[in-house]
């Protein structure tokens, strides 16, 4: 029994040290979504043209791909050559010097073809720190039959006041038809990425100049009110758990009038495969209130290597091949041009074989054109950002105002309520950070 | 004392036994049903119960784009790992604390159980720079050393449970009869205690290959577990229930599998000494 015992214990702390060792072998960290799914899948073409280099892929989920690879990079950890990396995380990174620059992509990379407000949300001082792999920013997806029943027809671009009548005359719950579906699920990339843009369009900031929180002024309380109006009102029933997913699943299944969200929706529910109202819908642009500055947002996911990496010229050379304008032909000639990764390159929306196979591909190029994260409101502020301040504070900050956001979604107190201790939380944070 | 269960009392409680195995079990029935769903069919409301059109393909999509059985592996050599290493520790623990307490037995036990208590993330950034220094980041050795510390306090307060109701006479009979101490734990402890080490064991199987924080946090692909090949299937942006369930399905049918057929054991172990 000891002998096995021995015998077992020191095969398995042997098999456990074990560790292969590949001389250029890159680790990449990246979410789960379509695109980056398929360009795992076409990764032999990458090393094809680079023998030398093997690519280990590490995909995990949204939340958790976050936490994983900002320890890594926080205590230099060494664990991933490629990083996937949000806008939000890119000029924080780059700032704090995690993040190497990336000067080796090679001539014929065309980095001016980048769209400007997508490169501007991942440089500093004019260098890139990460290259876009696809970008998306927001717009409203609707259905075209009810609308037409209905006799309403989209002139121009709307305001949240039409596009609460407009809910009003959609909602139909006896026949399993909501007016809108938005975002109610608490997070700071959940239900204030839309929130946010709300505040944005009435003419909120999260701060004002002094990095002081503006959660006490009318148009925070205007936008709020008109949230909670909205989608309490002509919303599902349960909204406070929806995010972007449920509300994919609630269009999909034709349940939702109206749904404000990423432009990367609409090739899901443009699918046939996926939607029951693929050829019912129709694409605008975000509503607007008393300004439209900032009333969509800007995303992208992008590729960045960690400062101190052993492999930043193979590494280089990946984030090249993937974000480069030969990648999106290779999807195109693999999967069809619908399926390429949207939103980073310019020459994409003058190829008339792309829009032709992605009907939305104008109203997506418009979104993004018009999303710019330095001038996104009204009022002068301190921080980048459309749908989030880029400073390493928000990510806390957005998920406790948006759990009290949703908490006056839910009924569970007013939006008065909301507000002030929106406003005590944010104050206090931002005063022990010592903003102020 | 004679049991007088009537027919009546008999069937209530079969049928209450039931409909809570049933309300137990509905959401591993729930995950599989889904994972021969199409992505659609899958988030459907209604929910489609059985006419749907069934589907293998999130079955070949997962095996496609993992590599299952490495993963698998992975979390067979963790969950063993620490177990058999806990257990030599916990097996020494719980022997000089059940035959040979002292006025602060107690206190430690309770000590020991207190770590527990703690918010795991609250140690993420220590234990990782220590992994990082120790060149144990993304190790199966690294990772058998943090579920074996993980798990060892559980371990330790069980195993101290089932050797209480051990006789004492027993082992004292044992020593005059010459034995050494390794002896008297390994030759006449152990075998009177094995319905609860395999108790132990099995429940400590079980927590080491459900743990989810230090194994996606300390690991990135050569030490990952089935939890991170779950994980590598949640999706944000896009439907991915079906496929998640397909991998959660594969990730789960080892333990269920092993789960099944030891259920007596398991059940005799928890049991233990629970009715005297």
């Amino acid at each position: 029994m000891k002998r096995v015992m021995g015998a077992a214990l020191g095969a398995l702390l042997a098999g456990g040290i074990a560790h292969a060792n590949a001389e250029t072998k890159l680790t990449i960290a990246t979410v789960n979504n379509g695109d980056m799914i398929r360009m795992q899948k076409l990764t032999g073409d990458f090393t094809a043209k680079n023998p030398d280099i093997s690519l280990e892929w590490v995909t995990l989920e949204e939340n958790t791909l976050r936490q994983r690879v900002t320890t890594d990079i926080a205590t230099k950890g060494g664990q991933y050559d490629v990083m996937t990396i949000g806008t939000y995380e890119v000029p924080i990174w780059a700032e704090k010097g995690w993040l190497a620059p990336l000067d080796g992509l090679g001539a014929d990379y065309d980095v001016d073809d980048i769209m400007p407000a997508i490169r501007s949300a991942v440089s500093k001082d004019d260098a890139l720190y990460a290259a876009p792999f696809y970008g998306e920013s927001s717009m409203m997806m609707y259905r075209t039959d009810l609308f037409e029943k209905a006799g309403i027809k989209i002139d121009g671009r709307l305001t949240w006041d039409q596009t609460l009548e407009i809910a009003q005359k959609l909602h139909d719950p006896d026949n399993g038809v909501y007016g809108i579906c938005l975002r109610g699920k608490a997070g700071w990339g959940e239900n204030m990425a839309l929130i946010t843009t709300m505040g944005n369009a009435y003419g909120a900031r999260w701060f004002d100049e002094e990095w002081k929180p503006t959660f006490d002024g009318p148009e925070w309380k205007t936008a709020l009110d008109m949230y909670t109006n909205i989608l309490g009102n002509y919303g599902p029933p349960g909204a406070t758990s929806n995010g972007f997913n449920e509300n994919l699943s609630l269009f999909n299944s034709g349940k939702c009038g109206m749904w404000i969200d990423a432009t990367v929706a609409a090739s899901f529910v443009t699918n046939p495969k996926d939607s029951k109202v693929a050829d019912k819908v129709g694409f605008t642009e975000s509503p607007c209130a008393v300004t439209c500055n900032g009333a969509n947002w800007l995303w992208a996911w992008n590729l960045g290597i960690p400062m101190g990496s052993q492999k930043v010229e193979a590494a280089q050379k990946f984030i090249a091949w993937a974000t480069s304008k030969e990648y999106l032909e290779l999807v195109a000639s693999k999967e069809g041009w619908a399926n390429v990764p949207p939103g980073t390159r310019m020459s994409l929306y003058k190829n008339p074989e792309y829009t032709s196979a992605a009907p939305f591909a104008a109203k997506t190029l418009a979104a993004i054109e018009s999303a710019d994260p330095v001038n996104s409101t009204l009022k002068p502020k301190p921080y980048i950002g459309v749908q989030f301040a880029a400073i390493p504070e928000f990510q806390g900050i957005g998920t406790i105002v948006g759990q009290q956001f949703s908490a006056a979604l839910a009924g569970q107190s007013s939006v008065a309520e909301a507000l002030s201790a929106a406003q005590s939380s944010t104050d206090r944070t931002m005063r022990k950070a010592g903003y102020y | 004392m004679e049991n007088k269960q009537t027919p009546l009392g008999y069937i209530s409680f079969s049928v209450f036994a039931w409909i809570v195995g049933l309300l137990i079990f509905f959401p591993i029935f729930w995950m599989v049903l889904t994972s021969f769903k199409s992505e659609l069919e899958a988030v459907s409301i209604p929910p489609s119960f059985i006419s749907f059109d069934w589907t293998l393909e999130n079955y070949a999509e997962v095996q496609e784009r993992s590599n299952y059985f490495k993963f698998a592996m992975n979390s067979v050599i963790l969950a063993v790992g620490s177990t058999l290493v806990g257990l030599v520790f916990a097996v020494t623990c719980a022997w000089a604390m059940a035959f040979n307490p002292t006025k602060r037995t107690k206190n430690a036990l309770l000590w020991m159980l207190s770590t527990k208590m703690m918010p795991p993330v609250g140690v993420l950034v220590p234990i990782y720079l220590l992994f990082r220094d120790w060149g144990l980041l993304d190790t199966r050795f690294g990772l058998i050393m943090v579920l074996f510390l993980m798990n060892l306090p559980i371990m330790v307060w069980m195993l101290y449970t089932y050797f209480k109701e051990i006789p004492t006479d027993i082992l004292e009979a044992a020593r005059m009869d010459g034995a050494t101490l390794p002896k008297e734990i390994i030759f006449v402890l152990l075998p009177m205690a094995v319905p609860g080490i395999a108790s132990t064991m099995l429940l400590n199987v079980i927590l080491a290959w459900n743990e989810a924080f230090w194994t996606l946090n300390l690991t990135t692909s050569d030490a990952a577990p089935l939890t991170a090949f779950i994980a590598s299937y949640s999706s944000p942006e896009g439907l991915f229930w079906a496929k998640l369930s397909a991998a959660s399905t594969l990730a789960v049918a080892p333990i269920l599998v092993i789960g099944w057929f030891s259920q007596k054991q398991l059940v005799r172990g928890l049991t233990f000494g629970a009715v005297k």
